[in-house]
């Protein structure tokens, strides 16, 4: 029997009961299809935490102040207390930590900010120019703290597009204009693009000014907060992560880990955390939406039983005018593939259909990954496989004669 | 070409053992028109399924066309079907939604043959079974029930097969009709050299055949010519 006479005879067969192959494919389709959503809305949500994550900047290692423990003494500080993170900390590992590209440390605090009668309470950060580079930070209009700067000490400041907002509203040019933080004059020389609210804290509520300006004027005292640390590569991470931890237990003189004064995020282990709780939406919604696929399954053995009863005495004249076994077994195989692999097609349209809708309407990022396209369709003719071989075997294995007496 | 040699089909259900045919031996010559006559429960239906070679007995040998089929598998038994056997049932068994050509070409698609020319044999077996040829396109649930049945010769002829094997073919026709279906298989013995074999219970139907097998309780009772011939003139191909 030839391929082609396979599929004319399925399609006949199908199309002699458009309705009930219609609602059985419908079946599928929904099951299909609400998987491709389901993932969509799972992985969409994923890519979404991911690149907010990648905002902050990329392949990053943040050292935060730990608990101090004043020497001999076992009671702790809270955590992000100790002032024990030096300039020279960051200095340090710059200079002797490889595989690298850039070391940011970060001074800040929170003040009162006045510019003409308008006034805000908002982060200043206290910043090298490292920073733009590490956290990804880029000037829309003016420019960024210099090196210069840094070392002058020079009351100059970047702003962040919310504080400009606030202080000099959407009309006048902030460039050039002086405010004053902490009832201390400095120029402003620059404002940043927006980076929208990244669950870290918001990197457009914020005024850049040099380290050395805010530990001078407004902090006091020569600790940092936080040092950002960008690794050249994704893989160096855990390397570096471990060197930077043996200098400064080093520099800080302390002989037990547990004990460490400083913590270091790893931006990896943040995303990778954030994935498992995603991945974990993922498999949960596509698991519901696989038991609807189960459902539509069993529509297709219970059609495809009912189809080899009805056609018996069919079957028998098939095999009295020479049909062998397997031709009898391809032929109702191909008919349920048939049905789940079109069904397939179709859900893969609604899937994506639906998907397209609830990213329009209800706002929910959505992505439909090639795997999960390809997937459909390999599920959907698995599908037919799995729930047509008992039915197509069943009616290879009709004894002819008696398929032939069948009323 | 046909010949069945100590032919016994015993049907075996638990403990029980019944015997359907006993002992049967004949010839049938390639061109012969053979009726096999019995009533009910005789074993004529088991005798055309062996030489239909859709089940095989139980002992003895049944040799078609000089080949032993009586101890072949399921698909050698299929192969067997396909090139050799053509079946006209009692109650036609057409695809009711198929055309009249769709229908005689069907044993061409499991023999593999291209469709072009599937058509062509399926055309020239409906006009030797005197089909219209306005009929060919329709949907054969769109006949009467002579109609049917020549389609169903048709089909029989189609893979141009030693025997065509006929299992009560005018029971579902009133007489006349009856008498044109019995005359279209003379006229395709007779002109067409086909050999038939017609299997029913009724004696008038029997008496259209040159030769007439009796059979009664699995045996042969009388295997001889018949003089008293019919032979109707309603048909015209």
């Amino acid at each position: 029997m030839k391929i082609i006479d396979i599929f004319e005879e399925t399609f006949s067969a199908l199309a002699a009961n458009k309705v009930r192959t219609a609602l059985t494919m419908l079946g599928i389709v929904i099951g299909i299809g609400s998987v491709i959503a389901m993932v969509s809305i799972g992985q969409g949500a994923q890519a979404s935490i991911e690149s907010s994550i990648q905002s902050i900047g990329s392949n990053l290692l943040i050292v935060m102040p730990g608990a101090q423990r004043s020497v001999g003494s076992q009671v702790s500080t809270a955590r992000g207390s100790a002032t024990s993170l030096k300039l020279e900390d960051a200095t340090a590992i710059g200079n002797e930590i490889s595989g690298i590209k850039g070391v940011a440390p970060e001074a800040s605090k929170r003040f009162q900010v006045v510019y003409s009668g308008k006034n805000t309470n908002t982060q200043i950060d206290g910043i090298t120019p490292a920073y733009s580079d590490v956290r990804t930070v880029e000037v829309d209009s003016g420019s960024f703290i210099t090196d210069q700067q840094v070392s002058a000490g020079s009351k100059v400041a970047v702003l962040g597009p919310t504080v400009r907002e606030d202080l000099f509203g959407a009309e006048e040019d902030p460039i050039g204009q002086s405010v004053k933080i902490n009832k201390i004059e400095f120029k402003v020389i620059g404002v940043t693009k927006a980076k929208g609210g990244s669950g870290f804290g918001s990197q457009d509520d914020m005024i850049f000014v040099p380290i050395s300006t805010a530990q001078k004027f407004l902090l006091g005292g020569d600790s940092v907060n936080t040092i950002n640390i960008a690794a050249e590569t994704a893989e160096v991470m855990t390397d570096v992560q471990q060197q930077v931890t043996d200098l400064l237990l080093e520099r800080h003189k302390i002989s037990d880990p547990t004990l460490a004064d400083f913590n270091i995020l790893n931006q990896a282990d943040i995303v990778s955390a954030a994935s498992s709780v995603t991945g974990t939406l993922s498999a949960l919604l596509g698991a519901i939406a696989g038991i609807s696929l189960l459902v539509g399954g069993i529509g297709i053995m219970n059609m495809m039983l009912t189809t080899v009863t009805e056609r018996t005495r069919e079957i028998g004249l098939r095999k009295a005018i020479g049909a062998k076994n397997g031709d009898i077994s391809i032929q109702f195989l191909t008919e349920s593939v048939m049905l789940t692999f079109s069904g397939g097609v179709l859900g893969v349209a609604f899937g994506w259909g639906a998907s397209f809708l609830m990213s329009q309407f209800a706002g929910l990022t959505t992505k439909i990954s090639t795997s999960s396209v390809l997937l459909a369709f390999g599920v959907s003719a698995l599908i037919g496989i799995v729930f047509g071989y008992y039915p197509a075997k069943r009616a290879s294995r009709l004894n002819p004669i008696e398929a032939l007496r069948y009323e | 070409m046909i010949e069945c040699v100590n032919l016994y089909k015993t049907y075996v259900n638990g403990d029980v053992e019944t015997p359907v045919l006993k002992d049967i031996s004949f010839k049938i010559e390639a061109g012969e028109f053979v009726a096999i006559m019995g009533p009910s429960g005789s074993g004529k239906s088991t005798l055309m399924h062996i030489l239909g070679a859709l089940d095989t007995p139980t002992a003895g040998s049944y040799i078609l066309d000089g080949k032993d089929v009586s101890k072949l598998s399921d698909d050698e038994l299929a192969d067997i079907r396909k090139n050799k056997i053509g079946f006209v049932f009692q109650s036609f068994n057409l695809l009711s939604r198929a055309t009249v050509l769709r229908n005689v070409a069907l044993p061409l698609v499991y023999a593999g043959v291209e469709r072009a020319e599937r058509e062509r044999r399926a055309i020239e077996a409906l006009t030797a079974a005197g089909l219209p040829e306005d009929r060919f396109s329709h949907l054969s649930n769109q006949l009467s029930g002579g109609q049917m049945q020549r389609v169903a010769i048709a089909r029989a002829l189609v893979n141009n097969p030693s025997i065509i094997l006929a299992d009560e073919p005018t029971g579902n026709l009133d007489t006349k009709t009856g008498d044109i279906v019995l005359e279209t298989f003379q006229q395709l013995n007779k002109k067409g050299g086909h050999t038939v074999i017609l299997i029913t219970h009724e004696p008038y139907v029997a008496e259209h055949a040159e030769r007439i097998i009796h059979i009664q309780d699995g045996m042969i009772v009388s295997d001889k010519k018949n003089f008293k011939r019919i032979e109707t003139h309603h048909y015209k191909a």
